[in-house]
């Protein structure tokens, strides 16, 4: 039974790094716009011969 | 529409834009567009391998302006440069650009490909809803200012002001109450995890030193859920206390920290498992509400601004001479409009023609008339002061400017906001009853058992809501004024609303306000016009946007103008002008300096030209339709008066309308008319006064409410607390009666949120309700309270046929 401590510890630790993934994609600005998104998956994929987007 | 230099015989549209090719059709690579620009934008995306572009929406193209050149040289300026972008360092710079021509997802497609175009472009992203492009380029080889003019070589001009952009701080505000949200989230749902024993009451894994430990965890978790997530309320609470007054946040604060500190205690001595998961649900469900109140809130809130703003409406001359009224709304940029004398400036404009002496009062508190040169620019919200000048629209405007304009301090009147006040008194005592109540609960359950006693202090702080009575009032008054709007009614701010419902006096001006321009019959008595003394006539009258001179230019044919110099108008008398070196007067009898002839029965207008008499316009008055059905509707509840300008002529016609009981006065000045609403207000009546707006003013301003009535809603007087559109004046009596109402449906919520907090009250003294559970219905009490009133004002509304 004294695995119980190791196994809330990880269970914890897996719900920080949840937690750090929202913090960090909120302050990224991931939720700033929610409609563009909608509209750029039906672009068409073409082969990218020039440099990759970058932020 | 038809082409007319074309080759081909039937009509073309542009491949690019979508227009039709009216003065010439250009083809290239077997397709017709309708402009050099458009056949340029395709050959550039052509070239760059961008056709893609045509394909995701049929004629996406925007026709770019015609000439690009010089514009945009003010951005070489690195001043200019530094405050316009977002980020600068050795490589690249950021900057977000409007681009309001964004419309379709071939905008989307192609501006985010924007690289293809240009090689030092490292990336392009666009917001769709905001119309924003966010740019990321190398600035050594690519200057801002021939990012610019790439951007509108291919039809996306950016838009660029300087005025501060307040959109991103309303994100950044909410962003730290989502990351407060998701903070007390986690704790909750972890702590809840870790608190499974308690629930299950597995007594066995809590002799063992696991109870030690989950309390301990607990106790982690919950630290930041007190410090970050609730520390809206800890700080108002703490600036409450400082200044020595008791806010709302107060009972929370106390309710939250007495949870807090009790479990600390209970985990520490091991005589229990504490209460941190309720403390951790308290404050996710609070935040929760707050995030759906503030959602809420912004739709509403969006909507009630945005409707019940009048619609000023404004003359525009077209390109065949003609003059039309359309509402400033639909002005483009590019318009020509005709401002007359003591008309508003609706939009930001450029002088084309005319003296203009505008007069900024408005904007600026300065009302000495301003002389503006051709060419210059004049903002809106100025008057002109004199003769009727022509302006080039250079921006488009919201309504909301001009109402913005309209509340402005210099307007405002000392009445007492009596709701906000009651509001006030309430929220104080409330708060110190609630406080009385819980820690009588809590010594009451102390000695009976602690956990009750916690349970009861907690609830009863976090239950009792006197938010929902802070809300009542302006959700309830922001929607009349939205109803108000929608049926053409249009109030300066919602103090009108309590106003309205305590009149007790009605005081009526005759000429513009009874009477309607519409079907007078006007004929002319005098000595017949030649062409000459005809268009001096007419070009003087319409400078002036009086009523009469507007009712006298209709008649008016066979004219052409000339122009007028020196033109000046008196209030209530006339206006004058030099014409072709010759003195016109038009005006009243006095003004034009002759006796009167006027046969008694109509409002007169004499002519005189360098000091000799040329004639009268007799004009007879036409009274709105319904007028009778309004004064009996309103003969019930109100007193009625009726003040004129103008001589008593009328009296007979007009006893057919009021009855004998009510006042007539007549050959009124506008001083006079401010006189007599003093009077009657010293009485202890409270007043409206339902004028015209136009010398009618200072009344308007001395009387409780004041409501201009108007045709076109050209001249706007901003000393109305009201304007009412002339095609909705048989409504009239039911405004009054519907302002009544709603000041009931403000005592009703107000009732409402009483009875519930007692209902919940009652419960959480005895005990019965957790603190989770008081959490969640906090903000269902407010939101109820939202959604009541709402239903009830636009119920009552179709009920009462105001809508």
């Amino acid at each position: 039974m004294s695995v119980l401590f190791i196994l809330i510890i990880v269970s914890l630790a897996v719900a920080i790094s949840f937690l750090v993934a929202f913090v960090w994609s909120v302050k990224d600005g991931q939720y700033e716009d929610d409609y563009t998104p909608s509209m750029r998956i039906l672009f068409d994929d073409e082969k990218k011969e020039t440099k990759h987007q970058s932020k | 529409m038809q082409a007319e230099k074309t080759h081909t015989k039937q009509k073309t549209t542009c491949y690019h834009c979508g227009e039709d090719c009216l003065e010439e059709t250009l083809v290239f690579d077997s397709k017709s567009f309708c402009c050099v620009g458009c056949k340029s934008v395709y050959e550039i995306l052509n070239q760059n391998d961008l056709c893609n572009y045509y394909d995701l929406e049929k004629t996406p193209g925007i026709s770019p302006p015609k000439n690009v050149s010089k514009k945009h040289e003010y951005l070489e300026n690195q001043e200019i440069v530094e405050k316009l972008i977002d980020f600068k360092d050795d490589e690249r710079m950021l900057v977000t650009f409007y681009l309001p021509q964004v419309h379709c997802s071939s905008c989307v497609w192609l501006l985010e490909n924007l690289y293809k175009l240009n090689p030092h472009v490292f990336s392009s992203r666009i917001n769709f809803l905001k119309k924003e492009l966010k740019l990321s380029f190398n600035y050594h080889q690519l200057s801002l200012r021939q990012l610019v003019e790439l951007l509108a070589s291919i039809g996306y001009e950016p838009e660029i002001n300087f005025s501060d952009t307040s959109k991103d701080k309303k994100y950044k505000i909410d962003r730290s109450l989502v990351y407060k949200l998701g903070i007390a989230g986690f704790a909750f749902g972890n702590i809840m995890m870790l608190s499974l024993p308690e629930y299950f009451g597995l007594d066995d894994i809590k002799e063992l030193s696991f109870a030690k430990f989950f309390g301990y965890i607990n106790i982690l978790l919950s630290l930041p859920v007190l410090i970050y997530s609730a520390s809206d309320y800890l700080k108002s609470a703490w600036v409450a206390l400082k200044h020595k007054t008791i806010n709302i946040d107060i009972p929370i604060v106390l309710g939250v920290i007495a949870l807090f500190f009790r479990s600390v205690y209970e985990i520490v001595s091991h005589q229990g498992a504490g209460y941190l998961d309720s403390l951790a649900g308290l404050i996710f469900f609070m935040l929760l509400g707050k995030v759906f109140q503030q959602k809420t809130y912004a739709v509403l809130s969006f909507e009630r601004d945005y409707k019940s703003y009048f619609p000023i409406s404004s003359t525009i001359i077209k390109e065949n001479g003609e003059e039309v009224s359309i509402a400033v709304s639909e002005l483009k940029k590019g318009d020509i409009i005709l401002i007359r004398n003591n008309e508003i400036i609706p939009v930001d404009a450029e002088l084309v023609a005319g003296e203009a002496k505008i007069d900024n009062s408005f904007v600026t508190g300065e009302s000495l008339p301003v002389e503006i040169k051709v060419g210059t620019k004049i903002y809106a919200g100025g008057k002109q002061k004199g003769e009727a000048i022509k302006l080039k629209v250079l921006k488009e405007i919201s309504n909301s400017y001009l109402t913005q304009l309209w509340n402005d301090e210099a307007f405002t009147k000392q009445n007492q906001d009596q709701f906000a006040g009651i509001t006030n008194v309430i929220s104080k005592y409330f708060t110190l009853i609630i406080i009385a109540i819980a820690l009588g609960s809590l010594f009451y359950w102390w000695n009976i058992d602690k956990k009750i006693a916690i349970h009861a202090f907690t609830s009863v702080l976090i239950i009792a809501c006197p938010c929902a009575l802070a809300l009542s009032a302006p959700f309830t008054f922001g929607n009349v004024l939205r109803i108000f709007g929608r049926n053409k009614f249009y109030l300066k701010n919602a103090t009108v609303i309590e106003q309205l419902a305590k009149i007790s006096t009605i005081v009526f001006d005759k000429t513009g306000t009874l009477t309607q321009a519409a079907n007078s019959s006007i004929s002319y008595i005098g000595e017949e016009m030649n062409k000459d003394k005809l268009n001096a006539v007419a070009s003087l009258l319409r400078q002036s946007s009086h009523p009469l001179s507007k009712l006298v230019f209709a008649t008016l044919e066979n004219y052409q103008l000339v122009e007028t110099k020196e033109f000046e108008e008196v209030l209530g008398k006339g206006i004058v002008a030099t014409v072709n070196g010759k003195t016109v007067k038009i005006g009243s009898a006095n003004f034009v300096e002759t006796t009167k002839e006027d046969a008694a029965t109509t409002s007169v207008v004499y002519v005189k030209i360098d000091n000799k008499l040329l004639g009268r316009f007799q004009l007879e008055n036409a009274y709105r339709k319904n007028l009778k059905t309004v004064i009996n509707q309103l003969q019930q509840y109100f007193k009625l008066h009726l003040v004129s300008g103008d001589n008593d002529s009328e009296q007979k016609r007009l006893l057919v309308y009021f009855s004998k009981e009510n006042a007539f006065l007549f050959n009124q000045t506008p001083e006079q008319k401010l006189k007599y609403i003093k009077e009657l207000q010293q009485q202890n009546e409270k007043v409206a006064m339902i004028g015209d707006g136009l010398n009618d003013a200072g009344a308007l301003k001395q009387s409780n409410v004041g409501i201009s009535i108007s045709e076109d809603v050209n001249t706007f007087s901003p000393a109305c607390d009201a304007i009412l559109d002339a095609e909705v004046f048989e409504k009239l009596p039911l405004f009054f009666k519907y302002a009544k109402t709603s000041i009931n449906i403000v005592i009703a919520s107000f009732v409402v949120s009483f009875l519930y907090n007692i209902v919940g009250l009652s419960f959480a003294v005895q005990g019965l309700m957790s603190p989770v559970l008081a959490a969640i219905l906090m903000p269902l009490s407010s939101i109820t309270v939202v959604v009541f009133v709402t239903l009830a004002t636009n119920l009552s509304a179709k009920l009462m046929k105001v809508d």
